[in-house]
Formats: C-alpha cells, sequence, structure tokens
C-alpha cells in the first residue's frame, strides 16, 4: 500500500494518468479493506463517485480547483449533502443535513471529492477516540513487537487513522482543545489548527463555540497548508469568522526561516516531562537554530492553569449547545415518557454517552447558581491572563516551539479514568483559550517505534509563519516512516 | 471541591438528563475528583481580572435583513421521529 501525497495525486490527475473516478474507486476499496481500523463511520461510493464524475467533467471544461479530484474524509462534525452527520453521537444517529458546513462547500468549490465521514470521539469529547457511539477507531500504528491495538487520539481520530493509512489524501478535523492536533501526533501526520475566526464554524456540530476551529490533517506540511487555503475565509453566516483575508499558506512552506525568532516556554516542563519528549524538543530547536533561527527561552506563567481553566470552559459551553438535543423535532425520542420532563431527561441520557453526560454534568454545575462567580467567571479571568502571557510573549518571537504530547499512543482501554483522560491535552488546550494557530509536526518515534510531533505555535492570525516553521521542522526530521498495513484485509 | 449524591441529583435535574442511583453514585466520585483537581486555580492570583469569554478580534458585524426563500421543509422534516401530513408530530404538552 502506497501512500500518497495530495501534490502526487494531482500530478497524476492532470497528466491524465488517471481520472478523478478511478482515484476514488482506488480509496473506497482500500476503506472497505480497512474495516479493522474502523476510521470511516459512513461511506456511500454512489455519492462519491457522482463527486468524482462531476471533478473529471470540470477537468475536462478546463475548470481545475486547487484541490481538483483530491479523495478526502470528512470527519462526522460537519455537515455536507449525501451523508450523515452523527457527531458520533447516538442521539444524532442517521441525522440528515439539510445545509452544508461553509468549509466542507469550499473544499468542494475547490474540486475536492467526499469519500466518506471519519469516526471521531462523541461531540468532540475525548482524547482517544474511544467515546464514539460507532466504536472505537484503532491506530495503524502499532508498537515494535507487539500486536496490542492502540488509540490514534481524539477525538478527530478516525481523521488521523484514515490519513496516516492512506485510506485518503487528507482530511478535516476539528479542534477544541487539541483534537486535532494530538491525534496528529499520535499518528506521525501533520495538523493544523488555525486561529479562532480564520475558519467558519457554519455547519460544524457545536461543543464549546468559543473554542471550536475546523482545521487540516494531512500527511505533510504542504497538504495541510494546501487545504487550508481551500478552508479557510470569511463567512457572513459565522459572526465570528474573521474579515482578515487569509495569507499565502502555500508558498510559505518553502520559505527559509534564517532570522526568525523561535521561543521556547521553559513553563511546558514541570519537572515531570518524559525524558524521550524533552530530547526531541531539544532536537527540534537545534534543528530550527541550524536552519538560522535565533532560539529564545520564555516564560508563560500562567500556562499551568490552562488545563483546569479549560475543563470549567469547555463543559459550561457544552453544557448550552448540547441542551437542544430534546428528542422532540430530530435525534433519539424515548419511548413511553411520562410527561415532556421526563421525555427530555429520557431521551437525552438514552441519547449520551457517559463522557458527553460528565461533561454536561460539570458544565451544568459550574455553571449553576452559588458557583458561578467560583468556577466559570474564575475560570474566564484565568483565560484572559494565559492570553496576555502569549500577547507579552509574541512581542518578542515569531512562533514557539514545545512538545504536542506528553506521550505517545497508548492502547485502547489504558485510560479508564477520566482525569487522566484529560491530561493528554495537557500541551495543546492553551491555544485554543488564547485563540491561537498551532500545528502539530511529526518529528520522530519514542523507543518502541511510536510516532512523536513537536507543536509550533503561531501569533494570531500568524499561520504563514507558523508553516514556514513547521515545514523547517519537517525537512529537518525527515521523518518517513508509514506504518505497516497489518489491517489490510483481502 | 466533593460532590455529594444530592448535587449530582440537582444538577442532573438542571441538565434534564435522568441518571439512576447507580449512576448517581459514580457520577459523584467521578465530578468530586474533577472538580477537586479544577480546584487549582484558586492558586491563581485573578483580583481585578476581568473575565475573557471569547478572543474574536473584530467587533460582531451586522448584516442586512433580507429575506430569503429557501423550501427545506421536507428535507428538515426528514429527521423528525414521527411526521404527519409535512408536520412533527410530538408528545402532548398541554394538559
Amino acid at each position: 500500500m502506497q501512500r500518497y501525497t495530495i501534490t502526487d495525486l494531482s500530478t497524476k490527475l492532470s497528466a491524465r494518468e488517471l481520472s478523478a473516478v478511478e482515484l476514488a474507486k482506488m480509496y473506497l476499496d482500500r476503506i472497505a479493506k480497512a474495516d479493522r481500523l474502523n476510521a470511516f463511520v459512513e461511506v456511500d461510493d454512489a455519492v462519491t463517485v457522482s463527486q468524482a464524475e462531476q471533478s473529471d467533467l470540470r477537468r475536462h471544461n478546463g475548470e481545475v480547483g486547487l484541490l481538483e479530484g483530491i479523495p478526502l474524509g470528512i470527519k462526522d462534525l460537519f455537515c455536507t449533502p449525501g451523508f450523515t452527520a452523527s457527531a458520533c453521537s447516538k442521539i444524532l444517529s442517521g441525522f440528515r443535513p439539510s445545509y452544508e458546513s461553509h468549509v466542507t462547500s469550499r473544499l468542494r468549490a475547490e474540486g475536492a471529492v467526499f469519500l466518506g465521514k471519519l469516526n471521531m470521539d462523541e461531540f468532540a469529547m475525548g482524547s482517544s477516540n474511544e467515546t464514539s457511539f460507532y466504536g472505537p477507531c484503532v491506530n495503524p500504528w502499532k508498537a515494535a513487537d507487539s500486536a496490542e491495538e492502540l488509540v490514534p487520539g481524539g477525538s478527530s481520530g478516525g481523521s488521523a487513522s484514515a490519513v496516516a493509512a492512506g485510506l485518503c489524501a487528507g482530511a478535516t478535523g476539528t479542534d477544541t482543545g487539541g483534537s486535532i492536533r494530538q491525534p496528529a501526533s499520535l499518528t506521525g501526520i501533520v495538523g493544523i489548527k488555525p486561529t479562532y475566526g480564520l475558519c467558519s464554524r457554519w455547519g460544524i456540530i457545536a461543543f464549546a463555540s468559543s473554542l471550536d476551529q475546523a482545521g487540516p490533517m494531512a500527511t505533510n506540511v504542504a497538504d495541510a497548508a494546501l487545504l487550508l487555503q481551500a478552508m479557510a475565509g470569511h463567512d457572513p453566516k459565522d459572526a465570528t469568522s474573521s474579515n482578515i483575508k487569509a495569507g499565502d499558506y502555500v508558498s510559505a512552506v518553502n520559505k527559509p526561516i534564517k532570522g526568525l525568532r523561535v521561543g521556547i516556554p521553559t513553563d511546558f516542563d514541570q519537572g515531570n516531562l518524559d525524558p524521550q519528549i524533552k530530547e526531541l524538543w531539544q532536537k527540534g530547536a537545534s534543528w530550527l537554530a541550524d536552519q538560522g533561527a535565533e532560539i529564545v527561552e520564555v516564560k508563560l506563567p500562567h500556562n499551568h492553569f490552562a488545563l483546569a481553566a479549560y475543563y470549567i470552559i469547555a463543559p459550561a459551553e457544552a453544557s448550552s449547545n448540547l441542551a437542544r438535543y430534546d428528542g422532540v423535532r430530530y435525534g433519539q425520542r424515548a419511548e413511553g415518557s411520562k410527561n415532556l420532563e421526563d421525555l427530555y431527561a429520557r431521551s437525552r441520557a438514552e441519547g449520551f454517552g457517559d463522557e458527553v453526560k460528565r461533561r454536561i454534568l460539570i458544565g451544568t454545575h459550574v455553571l449553576s447558581s452559588g458557583y458561578y462567580d467560583a468556577y466559570y467567571n474564575k475560570a474566564q479571568s484565568v483565560r484572559r491572563l494565559i492570553r496576555n502571557d502569549f500577547i507579552d510573549v509574541f512581542k518578542n518571537v515569531d512562533v514557539l516551539l514545545t512538545p504536542t504530547t506528553p506521550n505517545a499512543a497508548f492502547p485502547l482501554g489504558a485510560k479508564l479514568d477520566p482525569l487522566q483522560m484529560y491530561l493528554n491535552d495537557v500541551f495543546t488546550v492553551s491555544t485554543n483559550l488564547a485563540g491561537l494557530p498551532a500545528m502539530s509536526v511529526p518529528a520522530g518515534c519514542d523507543t518502541s517505534g511510536l510516532p512523536l510531533g513537536l507543536q509550533v505555535i503561531g501569533s494570531s492570525f500568524g499561520e504563514a509563519t507558523m508553516i514556514q516553521v513547521g515545514a523547517a521542522l519537517e525537512r529537518a526530521a525527515m521523518f518517513n516512516h508509514v506504518p505497516t498495513p497489518w489491517w489490510q484485509e483481502d | 471541591m466533593a460532590v455529594d449524591l444530592n448535587t449530582v441529583q440537582k444538577v442532573a435535574r438542571l441538565a434534564r438528563l435522568s441518571v439512576d442511583e447507580h449512576e448517581t453514585a459514580r457520577l459523584a466520585e467521578e465530578l468530586s475528583q474533577i472538580m477537586d483537581w479544577v480546584d487549582l486555580l484558586g492558586q491563581c492570583d485573578t483580583d481585578d481580572v476581568e473575565p475573557l469569554a471569547g478572543v474574536t478580534v473584530d467587533e460582531m458585524p451586522m448584516r442586512q435583513d433580507n429575506v430569503s426563500m429557501s423550501n427545506s421543509r421536507d428535507d428538515i422534516l426528514r429527521n423528525a421521529p414521527i411526521q404527519d401530513e409535512g408536520y412533527f408530530v410530538v408528545p402532548k404538552v398541554v394538559e
């Protein structure tokens, strides 16, 4: 099994070596033989082939978009025609949206072909893809000399697994606290969470509205930059969508980084950092220094409060957003209710999984009378301090370099305690709270041969510079490992 | 902060989420653990710090209030658990 980049495929398509329909069928065949990964939760060959036929027709007529004929996977949080959108929750199982997300409509406008919907943690709440109603997604990577199945990370676990296994050329993800970057790190691929407001949230099922951002996941930085180029842009239907014009992400990939200032936030090491992660981080800094960047140590003094603030703010917003699922006009409805309140309470109890229930309850608790100031307002004040730290630091540096995750991929069922799972987001949440862009780039492997990523954090709307540095890391790391296709069925 | 059984029941009622006795006990334990951990924020001095609800840089834009015609009734109704003659069928809510 060969993993193709978007650039490879675009070349083949424009040389007429193969048609978009042939390409789509090749990927659909790969998906059909990869059930063991459980990466896709819905495919519809007829829908995909019809999109590919239209792409071939456009190419025939000389209309060639940025992503003409490129087969992508779409996280189940996005609404797009021809497919259901369930957020991998029982409560929305089978839901057919009557409108499309701005991000997917932009990708289609650039010629992309959708292969289907990708597995994820229910309502994007999780860091291992184990909370999905459709069952866990599996990481294509395995530790050396071990047959044990590992998680792909989450919540965009299906996106990460599918891209890493070559089941699609690229994928959409969403990131509320690390849901693009953590799975990208755990599967050896690239993932970008843009600045809050760069990509429209319209038509993406909401989790925590002040933190949610859509972004691309791909096998290399150039592909991720190209996908972001297509996804970014103002949308009047999202009031928080920015008017700031998208940068030139594609040409940023090949720009030298000489003279750029790279900050190393020393507070990310609270003394308990895994030595392998620490070593990789130092290696990353020296790779950038070797290419002419200036490395400076910086302080983010409130960063260690970020995870606790996040686990108040995100559940609070989730409890409000998920209040709409009442079983009345759409979604799961409980049978035989005594009265209206009973119908709500039982439909929701039947429709939501354990992690979603926990977060709704935490959110409701911290917003309830008597606790609002002590928890919700307190967390929002901490959020301001965290954001101010970043604003101060970015007066003196162009980007920041940190690890993406505190560990490599872990076995399915290894983290049963919710708090242990939350700690996986320790390096990623602060950029969501501050609204800043960040990306994960595969940088090496741990001693058991599992991929590890490094995180580049950019300034507000500084995606182009961030991608420039991400590409420099990629060039130096020369990470060209691909997982052995143990999942393939005949 | 410990979350007791009564608090779980009260919050579950506010969230319109039915939880049985067994779940209540488990949730009390899990929520207590999480709330104990977020108490870490008590160590952060936030006197005179204004809460930050969002990070949008731009002013919220206004748009023209234009009428648009899109008849998606059937698309929307397709998701209803029960529908009849172009209407949602819902349980009786008024006695």
